[in-house]
């Protein structure tokens, strides 16, 4: 996988988001729930604003010195016995844990939820050497037997229900028993047990790396990375290059937003820390540690506009904020980064090319960017990819230019400007019916495909003034 | 105290009645109106659209015909807030940057004018009627007006409030979103419209034009009988 997912165009990706009403029901009782929990958890903190600012000082001051602190974090790592490597690119990485995978003869390989490993397609790599590769977060693991993409950073099959689950268990694994949450765990944690116990490298992404200890921490709630990190004696741990932190107490802040923004824990479960590898006297722990730090076209993107996109901690709130994630659902932005942050992010990271659609797919309205807790000004980040499209690639429509242009012209003409809205009603008379437009040519197309348009009235407001102005002098 | 009116472009074409409840108010309260003529869109479409120097056209021209003025006032949340985004708009070019500073610093939503710079709390209307009000995102989140409707509206004698569930989510407007998305954006107002209809209210309020022309028409596309109504428009009842 890379972060394009399916190969459908735009336009099919989101009727089909919008078709498909189980996943749309899903989604809006999962928004109801997380947005009602983010704003308890803010409410009980007290004081959620300064918290942000806080989480955005801490992230803006990381990304300003981020050659300082992943130096910091490589040496701490090293010191403490374990492997740093900077992948420049999403190969260069596979490449590398392909190549321990080999060293170690691997055959078998649990991993922890993690969107980068997503992103670069690590999977797909290590089958390709013949590992056998396990997904252990509850989520990521029914979507793997179901070869399905997520299409949720914190709830990755949110678009499934429990039948739904209960069939692929039932097709891939053989499961015999009922569509009972209760028993679904079960039986997934009982097959996963054995592939913890017979692995021989684990995998696991990072949510913050702490650059003063070197130590990699992972936030979750069904204990699994624990497990990963625990019992293969082989341990690779794989971060985007801005998933750092300077200090265990800027951590406690950033973790703090994380889980309180995401579905309004006050704390998550289990937060796992791994600092380099199992020492003499430890009874468990890796033999061998591995940090991989992927760029990946991240460095590209500090010191441009868009830099505070890498502030993002992947929480989800501005996910579950949008309403129109609402209604298409994860897979219709066609990349494994849905949502708000999905639209700044996957172009950012995969170019314009393919994506050119989601800076489009958001009508502004900012509630992204009053959910987020670091203050990533998502609705202009989107303005911005907007006005790149347009006037640097120039990938807008030849139609659309022409238009603006005319806007243009329109706007900054007064005379013009009056004589149009002097002439809209009778531009418009063939269309109108009952004082209403049901089915508008041109631009009123979209428009009236979906809702009716209401007719200029006989007299523009500027034309009444005039005439009041004129009464009233005599 | 003398007041420029900003009779947005949707204002003035489609809902002229809009801009002459604006006048009557602003003047019930001693305000001394004026309509500066050179005055077109507020740019946003454009802006909006990623066509960021197309947008400047139109900003230059609202910035040159408001100069005289002393205080600039439009029913609308969302083109308010637009004018407020000239500075950062013209950045590279100091000079109109300022006169840009300038007129963002004296222009007003038409309530947070009232509530803000007036200190006027209670109108004195009277309208009779159950009505539910949308609260724009423009005006609320980025414009940060969202008690001052909520105030003046219940002060207003006869009018019976009642929330709309969900009212915080965009109803899908977004200017030229509506008809690119137009899609997404029907799903949108589409579950709008379902929210109004559980609050069983006869009217809809709301302080943005696009909105309103967004909600209102699929509200007579579903055949909801629901009355929309521009808060300046409830304001100026009697
Ligand atoms: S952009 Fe902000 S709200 Fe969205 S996932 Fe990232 S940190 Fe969370």
């Amino acid at each position: 996988m890379s972060i394009k997912i399916g190969s459908k165009a735009y336009a099919e990706r989101i009727q089909d988001g919008i078709d498909n009403s189980f996943m749309r029901k899903a989604v809006s009782s999962a928004q109801g729930r997380f947005r009602t929990g983010r704003l308890k958890a803010a409410e009980e903190l007290g004081d959620w604003e300064d918290w942000r600012t806080l989480g955005e000082e801490i992230r803006s001051h990381t990304m300003e010195n981020l050659d300082y602190y992943l130096h910091q974090l490589s040496e701490e790592v090293e010191k403490r016995g374990g492997t740093v490597f900077f992948a420049e690119t999403a190969e260069e990485a596979n490449a590398y844990v392909q190549e321990i995978a080999k060293k170690k003869q691997a055959k078998k390989v649990v991993k922890s939820k993690s969107m980068v490993t997503e992103e670069i397609g690590l999977n797909e790599a290590l089958a390709e050497s013949g590992c056998e590769v396990v997904e252990s977060d509850l989520g990521e693991w029914i979507l793997q037997l179901d070869e399905d993409p997520p299409s949720h950073i914190v709830t990755p099959a949110l678009h499934k229900n429990k039948e739904q689950i209960r069939e692929t268990f039932v097709k891939k694994k053989g499961y015999t028993k009922s569509d009972d949450p209760v028993e679904l765990a079960a039986f997934a944690r009982e097959q996963l047990r054995q592939d913890f116990l017979s692995a021989d490298i684990g995998v696991t992404g990072c949510n913050f790396a702490v650059a003063e200890s070197g130590a990699v921490t992972l936030v979750t709630n069904e204990g699994n990375a624990r497990m990963v990190t625990s019992l293969p004696d082989t341990q690779i741990s794989v971060m985007g290059m801005e998933r750092i932190v300077p200090t265990w107490e800027d951590l406690e802040v950033v973790v703090s937003l994380l889980t309180r923004a995401a579905v309004g824990q006050k704390l998550t479960s289990y937060i796992t820390a791994l600092t380099g590898t199992r020492l003499e006297d430890e009874v468990d722990g890796p033999e061998d540690f591995h940090l991989v730090i992927v760029d990946n076209g991240r460095s590209k993107i500090l010191g441009t506009e868009f830099q505070s996109a890498l502030h993002c901690i992947r929480c989800a709130a501005c996910i579950n904020a949008c309403p129109v994630y609402r209604h298409v659902g994860g897979h219709s932005y066609g990349s494994i980064y849905p949502g708000p942050i999905g639209a700044v992010l996957t172009p950012l990271l995969d170019g314009y090319e393919d994506h050119k659609e989601l800076p489009y797919a958001s009508s502004l309205c900012a509630a992204c960017t009053e959910a987020c807790p670091v203050k990533i000004p998502l609705h202009e980040h989107l303005i911005m990819h907007r006005e790149i499209i347009v006037e640097r690639e120039r990938m807008n429509a030849k139609s659309e230019e022409i238009m603006m242009k005319g806007f243009a012209k329109w706007a900054s003409t007064p005379a013009a400007y009056k004589m149009s809205t002097k002439m809209a009603r009778t531009a418009l008379k063939p269309w109108t019916k009952d004082e209403h437009i049901e089915n508008g040519p041109g631009p009123l197309k979209g428009w009236t495909d979906q809702r009716d348009f209401p007719a200029p009235p006989k007299k523009s407001f500027r034309e009444w003034y005039k005439h009041r102005e004129e009464r009233r002098n005599g | 105290m003398k007041v420029s009116l900003f009779i947005t472009c949707l204002c003035d074409t489609i809902t002229p009645d809009v801009g002459k409840d604006t006048v009557q108010l602003l003047e019930r309260f001693g305000c001394e109106v004026d309509f500066p003529v050179g005055q077109t869109c507020c740019g946003q479409p454009a802006y909006n659209s990623g066509y960021k120097s197309e947008s400047a056209k139109a900003m230059k021209q609202m910035i040159k015909a408001f100069e005289p003025s002393e205080f600039v006032v439009g029913p609308s949340g969302s083109c308010v807030q637009m004018i407020k985004e000239y500075p950062k708009v013209l950045k590279d070019e100091p000079e109109w940057r300022e006169r840009a500073g300038r007129l963002a610093e004296k222009t007003y939503e038409l309530t947070q004018f009232l509530v803000d710079v007036l200190k006027i709390e209670n109108v004195g209307s009277t309208f009779k009627g159950t009505a539910t009000y949308h609260p724009s995102c423009h005006m609320t989140r980025l414009l940060g007006v969202k008690d001052a409707p909520r105030i003046l509206l219940e002060n207003v004698e006869g009018l019976n409030l009642i929330d709309l569930p969900l009212k915080e989510d965009c109803c899908g407007f977004g200017g030229t979103f509506a008809v690119k998305n137009s899609a997404i954006s029907g799903e949108m107002v589409q579950e709008k419209a379902e929210h109004i209809g559980e609050t069983k209210a006869d009217y809809l309020i709301g302080g943005d034009m696009g909105c309103l022309m967004n909600m209102g028409g699929r509200l007579r596309r579903n055949k909801q009988e629901v009355k929309v109504l521009h808060i300046a428009q409830v304001l100026n009842s009697q």
